[in-house]
């Protein structure tokens, strides 16, 4: 499969943001500067942006608990999601959301998510969207393998099969559901569940960005043709705990030291380029050093942006009250 | 202008906004009825009490939906399809089914436009059933606006009859924020003069149904009707009511409901709901704290007690309030005797 | 045996099926006399002072303040001084029980006739057509923001002896709110086609405010048509008008931003009861009614003024005119009435606001009732 240069160089400048933004975060978390709690995508970068390689500003995504990811693949503002992880005024959402409620309606991100399980309910209704207005466009839920046992997915897997909507169901499984493992937590299988609902079920290797970027093409083309939803099941590893100061005690002692060796999807596109002469490496660490550059002004304008004020608390509860 | 029921007129409202508004869109169980069923009949049902009956025949299957039995995805349908361009109403049957879809509403739906900063708009609007008198027992009866007036995020709608319900309905299908609007089951075959025509009561505004001197009743849905009777009997003794009818618990008309008191220094609250956290508490609570000194009596709430609704014809009647318990409640505020200080 | 006269919730307008007694104005055992007021009546519409049928002394107030009755119901008792308790208790109960069997019995010959829609040129109005008789008809036209209504306390005084047409102006009441380029002309010509679709050759003509503009316009464009005009602070006689009233009108949405714009309409705010607020808020929530209310105030009375000038019409106009206007009007000033040619008799009502066929039915229903009997 060719893929175009510039697809190629805008896809690791985002699969590199995405790893900068959230390891700093991590290092910045220990500091005790940021407010609440976070969830780290590390390690999974090429799901978020395989996937949304194939999606325009028009189409939807849903996101989880766990969206940084997706929401820097979907085109969310970047300092502005550091701004609103930092609870700044300045942030996408105002600084009234946080981590966990970045979102950015304007670019068809219809919102990360503290609900285990409730982002593809809102892509049946974002789907649904897509169809009735005629608009061609897909409505994309990722949730994890833990969402992947809620009863609202399994009752949108059925709705969007029932009405027939233009839905993907990515499940990225990261073999965790907080602490304890999916091995425990999901009976049968995800294939077996797709086919349960009469659904066209993909699945790849998401440290592989030209899996993810091949297999999310094909299922994408197919709920965007009119064919009715799929379900794209992607393996991935997770780098860090659920949540940053997880000690991880449930997971073997060399587990992620092994994910960071074997599947780091940067390295792995970066050995595949280059050696194939797609890409030079010079390119690549040109990328590499304006992300770190960014990320650091980032963080920097972050911590100097201004706090809510407090006519923000009773501000935007409702349109009209 | 004509005698229309409570069903009547929000099939009408619904008609005429469908027709007005292409993004206006209808999902439910049944909201049709007879999708793959073995007679090939469509619109089989109109809603399991025929409410929206004959809307899929007008407008078809892509905008009068049914849905699979199964709340939380199709009320997190149609809080997702209004944050993506539609204006869906959503009939949840019995809002007593709110347990299976209560994430949707209260944690998706109502949460989206302060979460992310005031931009999103979710024009949703939810359409449940509720309440006693049907013999539907404890997981059909129930009245739960309060719960959905505790959470910030969405607007209440309790209409108290074909009028209002036509008006409020259109209003809240206009309206940009999550709507709920529950009708009482047991009001279906109300009738009373509705227009013709489309119009919209807005949200937030009282209506004083009777104004008097002695005694201020709040009343929410149906039990308008019984405070307005009760009203009109103690009138025969020289006891003189207002009647409020707040129309929205969210949002709730606080200056119409502290003048009235402030006139009439008494107040009697008539709720449905259960005792605990609900309408009436909320109520008592602010007159309490902003209209202490205009009180000559304690505050009288008459609401069903603190049990599931019964089954038994005779358990339910002691259950709800009635007309007989409204006025039991203003005779005791107005024959009340501040104790004398020694 | 003495003489005892019930006092009974009274009938004001047709469709007046009960009341509310709003308040006694005398106390029990006050001697009163034959027309003197005792009680105030809340309607739907309005509140009215009631006036004793007879003299004697108040006995009974049996109706509490504040009770709703219906139409007939027992409020009071009057008798002479010399009447036996006993007599009054025995005379309440003997009524109480007759009454409540007539009210079983129903009343089907008392339901008013009920307003019909009239298709007029694809345009449907909202018309109260009642009375008959050979008397010639009348035609009642309310002003800007009113209905058909306004005229409850008059229509059926005046259809004694013939049809009386009242009707829901264009982007009023139950009317279409296609109100075309909203101007008096304009809506004079949908009036003059409502009376040919009704079969009303020629009729006299009774016009409120811009109803009063359009009963002139009316004469102007179709004299054959109209028998006589009565003018009820009427527009169209000069400039003048308050502006405040009309936009606090058209953009009052709630009861309490509506109620002190239609205090303007009064001599006494009391009279502005809950229902007729109701009403108007009612009519106003209604789509488009306020782009129809909007398009008539932009036609009629751009920058603040009346545009149409109609004073001309009365100069020609051959048949019977009069002028009613209340003292204390303060939408349109009675003094547009000066300057009248001598022979049109301008009659103005002291203590009396805007709306006179309302706050002084008896005295403009005589008026009004006067120019029929004398015009074949």
């Amino acid at each position: 499969m060719q893929i175009a240069r510039d697809i190629l160089l805008h896809s690791y400048r985002s699969m590199r943001t995405i790893r900068e933004f959230e390891e700093r975060l991590h290092t910045e978390f220990a500091t005790g500067e940021i407010p609440g709690f976070v969830h780290l995508y590390c390690g999974e970068e090429a799901s978020a942006v395989g996937v949304c390689a194939h999606l325009g500003e028009s189409d939807t995504i849903a996101s989880t608990h766990r969206g940084h990811g997706h929401c820097i693949a979907k085109g969310v503002d970047v300092e502005g999601m550091m701004a609103e992880i930092y609870g700044r005024s300045t942030g996408v959402c105002r600084g009234k959301g946080g981590s966990m409620h970045i979102a950015d309606l304007a670019r068809g991100m219809l919102g990360a998510n503290g609900i285990v399980g409730g982002g593809p309910p809102l892509i049946c209704g974002a789907a649904l969207s897509h169809k009735l207005l005629k608009t061609d466009g897909v409505a994309v839920a990722f949730y994890g393998d833990g969402a992947s046992n809620e009863g609202t997915t399994l009752e949108s897997l059925n709705l969007a099969s029932v009405w027939k909507l233009p839905a993907v169901f990515v499940c990225e499984d990261n073999g965790y559901g907080e602490a304890t493992g999916a091995s425990y937590a999901c009976a049968g299988t995800q294939k077996d569940r797709a086919a349960g609902f009469g659904m066209p079920y993909f699945e790849c290797d998401g440290s592989d960005f030209f899996a993810v970027y091949e297999t999310a093409g094909e299922a994408i083309a197919h709920a965007r043709s009119g064919k009715g939803p799929v379900m794209l099941h992607v393996h991935l590893a997770r780098w860090y705990g659920h949540f940053e100061g997880d000690a991880m005690s449930y997971r073997a002692s060399d587990e992620v030291a092994q994910a960071r060796k074997d599947h780091d999807c940067l390295s792995a596109f970066r050995t595949r380029t280059t050696g194939a002469g797609l890409l030079e490496g010079a390119s690549l660490d040109d990328i590499d050093s304006a992300v770190r550059t960014r990320i650091e002004a980032a963080v920097q304008a972050a911590k100097a942006a201004p706090l809510p004020e407090q006519e923000d608390l009773m501000r935007d509860v409702y349109v009209s009250y | 202008m004509s005698k229309k029921s409570f069903r009547q007129a929000i099939n009408e409202a619904l008609r005429q906004e469908m027709r007005r508004d292409p993004r206006v869109i209808l999902m439910g169980e049944d909201v049709a009825g007879g999708q793959g069923g073995s007679s090939g009949v469509t619109d089989a049902w109109g809603g399991v009490l025929g409410v929206t009956k004959g809307l899929y025949t007008e407008f078809g299957p892509e905008r009068v939906l049914d849905t699979p039995i199964t709340e939380a995805s199709y009320i997190g349908a149609a809080a997702g399809a209004a944050a993506t361009g539609l204006r869906p109403v959503a009939e949840l049957m019995f809002v007593d089914f709110v347990g299976c879809c209560l994430d949707q509403i209260m944690n998706q739906a109502a949460k989206f436009r302060y979460m992310f900063g005031g931009k999103a708009r979710t024009p949703l609007v939810i359409r449940a059933m509720y309440g006693a008198g049907f013999n539907a027992a404890a997981q059909h009866s129930q009245a739960l606006y309060p719960i959905f007036t505790h959470i910030p995020g969405l607007k209440v709608v309790v209409p108290s009859s074909p009028y209002e319900a036509k008006g409020l309905l259109i209003e809240a299908i206009r309206d940009d924020d999550p709507v709920i609007f529950l009708e009482n089951k047991v009001m279906y075959d109300d009738e009373e003069e509705v227009p013709d025509e489309a119009y919209t009561i807005p949200f937030g505004e009282a209506n004083l149904t009777r104004e008097g001197n002695d005694v201020t009743l709040v009343a929410f849905g149906r039990m308008v009707g019984f405070a307005n009777e009760a009203a009109d009997r103690l009138a025969k003794d020289g006891i003189s009511c207002t009647v409020i009818d707040p129309r929205t618990t969210s949002p709730l008309d606080s200056a119409t409901i502290l003048d009235c008191v402030a006139d009439t220094g008494r107040l009697v609250i008539v709720d449905e709901s259960s005792p605990r956290c609900n309408m009436a508490t909320d109520v008592a609570a602010l007159v309490a704290e902003e209209a202490f000194d205009a009180l000559k009596a304690p505050i009288r709430r008459v609401t069903p007690p603190h049990t599931p609704v019964p089954f038994a014809t005779v358990l339910e009647k002691l259950y709800l309030p009635d007309v007989g318990r409204i006025e039991a409640a203003v005779r005791s505020v107005m024959g009340y005797k501040a104790r004398q200080e020694a | 045996m003495s003489v005892i006269t019930p006092i009974t919730m009274p009938k004001f307008g047709l469709a007046m099926t009960e009341g509310k007694l709003a308040g006694w104005s005398v106390a029990p055992g006050s001697t009163v006399s034959a027309g003197q007021e005792i009680a105030d009546i809340e309607t739907s519409k309005i509140t009215n002072g009631y006036e004793s049928p007879a003299s004697g002394v108040l006995r009974r107030q049996v109706a509490a303040e504040g009770e709703t009755l219906p139409v007939g119901a027992l409020i009071g008792v009057l008798a002479e001084g010399g009447t036996s308790d006993a007599e009054i208790d025995a005379f309440i109960e003997q009524f109480q029980s007759a009454f409540s069997d007539s009210d079983t019995q129903g009343d089907a010959d008392a339901a008013p006739a009920r307003p019909v829609l009239v298709d007029v040129d694809g345009l449907s109005l909202q018309v109260q057509d009642m009375g008959q008789g050979n008397g010639l008809p009348v035609l009642l036209i309310h002003g800007f923001g009113g209905d058909l209504t306004n005229w409850l306390l008059n229509q059926d005084v005046l259809a004694a002896q013939r049809r009386v047409i009242a009707f829901d102006l264009p982007g009023h009441g139950g009317s279409t709110k296609q109100v075309g380029d909203g101007t008096p002309a304009a809506l004079a010509a949908i009036t003059a086609r409502l009376l040919e679709t009704l079969g009303i050759a020629r009729a006299h003509v009774v016009g409120h405010s811009l109803g009063g503009a359009i009963a002139l316009e009316l004469a102007r464009t179709h004299p054959d048509r109209v028998a006589s005009l009565g003018l009820i602070a009427p527009a169209g006689l000069g400039p003048d008008i308050n502006m405040a009233f009309i936009e606090g009108f058209i953009t009052a949405d709630r009861r309490k931003t509506l109620e002190p714009v239609l205090a303007l309409l009064v001599n006494d705010p009391s009279l502005i009861t809950r229902n007729m607020v109701e009403g108007i808020i009612r009519f106003k929530r209604l789509d488009g009614a306020r782009q129809g209310l909007e398009t008539i105030a932009a036609a009629c009375f751009p920058n603040g003024q009346q545009k149409d000038a109609l004073r001309d019409v009365l100069a020609s106009f051959s048949g019977p005119v009069q002028v009613i206007w209340g003292e204390a009007d303060q939408i349109l000033s009675p003094a547009a009435a000066q300057g009248l040619p001598a022979s049109i008799p301008v009659t103005l009502l002291p203590q009396t606001g805007h709306m006179p066929q309302m706050e002084k039915a008896t005295q403009v229903n005589d008026l009004l009732v006067s120019v029929l009997h004398d015009t074949p």
